[in-house]
């Protein structure tokens, strides 16, 4: 079968992985996000600015950006392929979200380090 | 619920590419207990030989075996010969099965399903010498075939999953995929890599989401979703 070039990785057991496994990093993050909102609330933004001044923390979140950025490539375009039959309508929609991503990614990094 | 004297109210979706744009409801009102048997199929061929012949059906073996009688039946694939009248409300609406070229009423073209079943490679491939007689297998050897070799390829799963209907010529289907699992599980085939190596894309294999419509419809009680999970199970132990 052709490789469809929008896809992440074109191979199907290198996409499921991923998708699972940026799924679990996505899900811990996000608990452990709220956990710490909750155990320093009312949130000052004191608090959340030195929070997300910290190196790991940096990291740990361009991480799940761009664990994000892949989880959303490989479900969009499997979205797609399912449901936008026109072939040109479907390319554009997917390098419409391939851009999307990537602007995000790109605001999200230089919001974190710029911190 | 008893037959004896039941009037049942049989809709089904008639279709002859030659006259219809689409398929249009035809109803047919049937004395179960005037049928010659206690199954849906012996309602069919009572409209058959009595209200209406040009009503076309694919059947055969009768007895759940050959799976030629698949079709929808009130909203879910089943076969027309293993399902007693007796199960059946009393208005029974039959379709043929969704997602297939309609050949004419029941009759569906099943070319695209057998492609796909022939991707499976389904007999066995051995690199070994050939045995003086032949390959054997021990007991528990042949025990991993259960729930895997009793698919009679009525296309009942196939035809109720939806990644089949978005992609029915790059994903191989619940049954295609339970063949390919069969294979892979038996001790006599020496081809697992080759097996899994024509399922690398991302349609072929990985387009099930695991719905479980297939294993929802199986007239006969298997599990393709499962089946089709263990082969990602084996590809992922062999690529990592």
């Amino acid at each position: 079968m052709v490789r469809n070039i929008l896809a992440l990785t074109g191979s199907g057991v290198r996409d499921w992985l991923i998708q699972r496994v940026t799924a679990l990093l996505i899900l811990a993050y996000v608990i452990t996000l709220v956990t710490y909102v909750v155990q320093h609330a009312p949130l000052t933004y004191a608090a959340w600015h030195q929070f997300f001044a910290c190196h790991v923390v940096k990291i740990v979140t361009t991480l799940i950006l761009l664990s994000v950025v892949w989880h959303a490539w490989i479900g969009m375009w499997t979205v797609f392929t399912d449901y936008i039959k026109p072939r040109m309508l479907r390319r554009v929609l997917t390098v419409s979200v391939i851009i999307y991503l990537f602007y995000n990614l790109v605001w999200g990094l230089d919001l974190v380090w710029s911190i | 619920m008893s037959n004896t004297g039941r009037i049942i109210h049989i809709t089904v979706y008639r279709f002859d590419p030659d006259q219809d744009s689409k398929p249009y409801p035809a109803t047919y009102e049937v004395d179960a207990s005037h049928c010659r048997g206690v199954m849906l199929l012996d309602a069919l061929e009572y409209i058959k030989s009595h209200l209406d012949e040009t009503l076309s059906f694919r059947r055969s073996c009768n007895e759940g075996v050959c799976g030629s009688d698949g079709m929808n039946i009130n909203g879910k694939n089943g076969l027309a010969c293993i399902t007693p009248l007796a199960s059946l409300p009393d208005k029974v609406t039959l379709r043929s099965l969704p997602s297939f070229p309609i050949i004419r009423d029941l009759i569906v073209d099943m070319t695209r399903f057998y492609k796909q079943y022939e991707r499976a490679d389904p007999y066995l491939q051995n690199t070994g010498d050939a045995p003086a007689k032949e390959r054997l297998q021990s007991p528990e050897e042949r025990s991993k075939l259960d729930g895997l070799y009793e698919c009679i390829l009525c296309a009942c799963c196939t035809s109720a999953c939806p990644s089949y209907w978005w992609n029915p010529d790059k994903f191989m289907g619940p049954a295609a995929l339970l063949w390919v699992a069969r294979f892979l599980a038996d001790s006599r085939d020496n081809y697992e890599n080759e097996r899994l190596e024509a399922l690398q894309d991302a349609f072929s294999l990985y387009r099930c989401r695991s719905v479980m419509n297939c294993a929802d419809v199986c007239p006969k009680g298997l599990n393709p979703a499962k089946a089709i999970a263990d082969v990602r199970h084996r590809m992922l132990d062999e690529s990592t």
